[in-house]
């Protein structure tokens, strides 16, 4: 008995060391940036990526002597949580009273935070909710304050069709998709509606889900239809799998995918070798020539020894709108920033120019990325 | 009437609304800000989910890994009628469909499975929660994959309080009735209680259906409180935490499963800013826990008035205390005074 007391106690002494050491100090001389993501659960390594694109943001903002204030950043755990996710964005807009918050990076958690953040009337920028539905209330108006930094699925999907059918010509598709997500069925939607009213057939489209290896079933039985490119809606984890075992079985049509594929994994995945003639869909690449993105390729392996991904630059583009905005608005204020947000036209980020729509939706360019042995080699804008 | 009547009855109404009298006061002056509010709803969800699963696992002792499922079953349901209906009676309509289609579902899987033991058990159950996953992910009105998004938030805390109190009447009477003493005596031994002329199937199936239709009314004060529900939100993996917080209470200590799941929701909301430290903590405090208390938290105990038979014992109770505190001082000085020689 003494002895667990004792454990309790020294666990209980940590637990408060811990939290204590991190306790911000309340202060108005300071702009005050919420961060809430998934930094642990299932879909970590987007909330991760994201912020630290954001924090970079917020470290050069600090820097650059632009705001006469201090930015500090505030950054929660939703754990992949709906419930969490409500409590911090709570958390968020009346204790810590932020200026503005980022995140989070999936269109479900994003859901749960519009909804509870909207009504305590703070901004809330997601760098990557991509569901087309994710800004719009019950009625289908977007949130005041609900913003995002990323083009929503059926702008890809559309976009992917687009390539397709007009720059590639390919007209007769196969599509394999993730039936268990609704990215996945969401880009397969507008992919279809758009490719067939281009003139393109779908001769077949094929489900899987996400616990699947082995495609082999699939694959020998699209084998036999007449088809002369493939669309795989889903995330590199299957999609490496189902393009080496494609590539195997001899299937050596073009391969087009969304974002999802967008990580070094697929190539883990694939095979270098099978790689090839695969595009995919994504809003940010390490290729472009752009002085300002190899401006934040240099600042981000330099704090964080990594090359950045497309998470990490929407991260970075999110934080820096917001930023953007309340230097505009010229006051840390929830309205007058929502204010600036909506006005802003022409932002320049690493993802490209971001400028709003009616539905708090940025309208940007799409780029398509050709993979060449594994390495992008090269990606040209596209339109959806 | 009369035998409803007891002191102790008349004590848990006091204690409860007492309670209850307390929260809403703390929520006036402010000490319980509105984050700690949906911090105590999430908690308050969780209570109901461990208690529920308690019935099954702590008093009937039957080893089920499917639990979200059922939450699943009463979260759609309320997220479908809310959406069509706002307001109480939504929330009412759906609870009761949700009630229903999890006591059924409950009952198909439980007559063919319960006649299965132990580790087969947990298989079968962890199978059939893949099952109600599936079926959710695959329908029209669920909304497939993408799930429900923008379902009123009618449920407050009051209903949830509400809801806390009547599982936990639910349960401890069910503990106590006889159904309830022929499931402890099937967690104790099934062999001797089938010998004892038990018909245990039928105890089993009792206790699993009432657990999942309790589990289902969590459900759908989760939609109703959290916005978003999704098919991934049900899976395996939350049947471990609602398991994590019955194991860490102490399995068969109602007491227990609140206190844990009390404990488990502070110091998550403590760690909410330490996303790194927070996996370790978490599983340091658990680990810590099955070493020192290997039967939970709260072990068998279980807050109880029971002993109390007139007024005067209640005017005793302090006196009681003190001499109880007293005798363990004592206790430890004898100890310390042992170890000094």
């Amino acid at each position: 008995m003494k002895r667990f007391f004792l454990a309790a106690l020294a666990f209980l002494t940590l637990t408060l060391l811990l939290t204590g050491c991190k306790k911000e100090t309340a202060s108005d001389d300071k702009i005050k940036i919420g961060l809430n993501f998934e930094l642990s659960g299932d879909v970590a390594q987007y909330g991760i990526a994201e912020a630290e694109g954001a924090e970079l943001a917020i470290e050069q903002a600090n820097a650059s002597g632009n705001f006469d204030k201090e930015i500090v950043a505030i950054k929660y755990d939703n754990a992949y949580n709906a419930a969490e996710t409500s409590a911090i964005i709570t958390r968020l807009a009346t204790e810590d009273k932020v200026s503005g918050v980022i995140g989070p990076a999936v269109s479900g958690m994003a859901m749960a935070q519009y909804q509870a953040g909207n009504q305590y009337g703070v901004v809330m920028i997601s760098p990557s909710a991509t569901a087309d539905a994710a800004t719009l209330d019950a009625n289908g108006n977007a949130y005041d304050f609900a913003f995002r930094a990323c083009f929503i699925d059926s702008y890809q999907g559309a976009a992917a069709a687009n390539f397709v059918a007009r720059d590639m010509e390919k007209l007769k598709a196969v599509v394999i998709y993730d039936s268990g997500s609704d990215y996945a069925i969401g880009l397969y939607n507008t992919f279809s509606e758009k490719f067939t009213a281009l003139g393109g057939t779908i001769v077949a489209a094929e489900a899987y889900i996400d616990s699947d290896t082995d495609f082999s079933a699939i694959l020998t039985k699209i084998n036999g239809e007449d088809f002369d490119v493939i669309y795989i809606p889903g995330y590199y984890n299957q999609a490496g799998l189902i393009i080496k075992q494609a590539r195997e079985l001899g299937i050596m049509v073009p391969i087009v995918g969304p974002d999802g594929f967008d990580s070094p994994t697929l190539v883990d995945l694939a095979g270098a070798s099978n790689l090839n003639d695969v595009y995919f869909t994504t809003a940010y690449s390490n290729l472009s020539t752009d002085p300002d993105q190899a401006a934040f390729i240099e600042a981000y392996k330099a704090k964080y020894g990594k090359e950045p991904n497309m998470f990490a630059a929407l991260g970075y583009d999110a934080t820096n709108l917001l930023l953007a905005a309340i230097q505009q608005a010229g006051s840390s204020d929830p309205a007058a920033v929502q204010q600036a947000l909506l006005n802003i036209s022409g932002f320049k980020g690493v993802t490209g120019t971001i400028t709003f729509d009616e539905y708090h939706n940025p309208i940007k360019p799409v780029l398509m990325v050709k993979l060449v042995n594994g390495e992008q080699a090269e990606s040209i804008e596209v339109q959806p | 009437m009369k035998r409803w009547l007891t002191l102790p009855t008349l004590c848990w109404c006091v204690f409860a609304i007492g309670l209850y009298g307390l929260l809403q006061l703390l929520i006036e002056i402010g000490v319980i800000s509105v984050v700690w509010q949906i911090t105590l709803a999430n908690i308050g969800i969780n209570v109901i989910l461990a208690v529920s699963l308690n019935l099954i696992l702590g008093i009937s002792g039957q080893f089920s890994l499917g639990h979200a499922a059922f939450m699943g079953i009463g979260a759609y349901a309320g997220g479908i009628v809310l959406k069509m209906l706002p307001g109480y009676t939504g929330m009412l309509l759906g609870a009761l469909a949700g009630l229903l289609i999890s006591a059924l579902a409950a009952l198909v899987i439980a007559v063919p499975t319960l006649r299965l033991r132990g580790d087969y058990l947990a298989i079968a159950t962890l199978g059939f929660g893949e099952i109600i996953r599936i079926i959710i992910n695959n329908m029209k009105i669920t909304n497939g994959a993408a799930g429900l998004s923008n379902i009123p938030a009618v449920a407050n805390l009051t209903v949830i309080y509400f809801t806390i109190v009547l599982t936990l009447i639910i349960v401890c009477n069910f503990k106590n009735s006889a159904p309830g003493r022929a499931c402890i005596s099937i967690k104790e031994d099934e062999i001797a209680s089938e010998a004892m002329g038990i018909p245990t199937t039928r105890y089993k199936v009792i206790a699993f259906v009432l657990g999942a239709m309790l589990a289902s009314l969590a459900g759908v004060l989760y939609a109703s409180s959290f916005y978003v529900i999704k098919p991934t939100y049900f899976a395996f993996a939350q049947s471990i935490n609602i398991l994590v917080i019955v194991v860490f209470g102490g399995m068969g200590s109602m007491t227990g499963s609140v206190v844990a799941a009390l404990v488990l929701g502070v110091i998550n909301y403590l760690l909410q800013s330490l996303p790194n430290e927070r996996m370790i903590v978490y599983a340091v405090a658990i680990i810590l826990i099955m070493v020192f208390r290997p039967k939970g938290l709260m072990g068998n105990f279980e807050l109880s008035f029971a002993r109390l038979k007139s007024l005067q014992d209640i005017k005793a109770l302090p006196a009681l205390w003190k001499d109880k505190i007293l005798a363990v001082l004592a206790r430890l000085k004898n100890k310390r005074q042992k170890e000094d020689a």
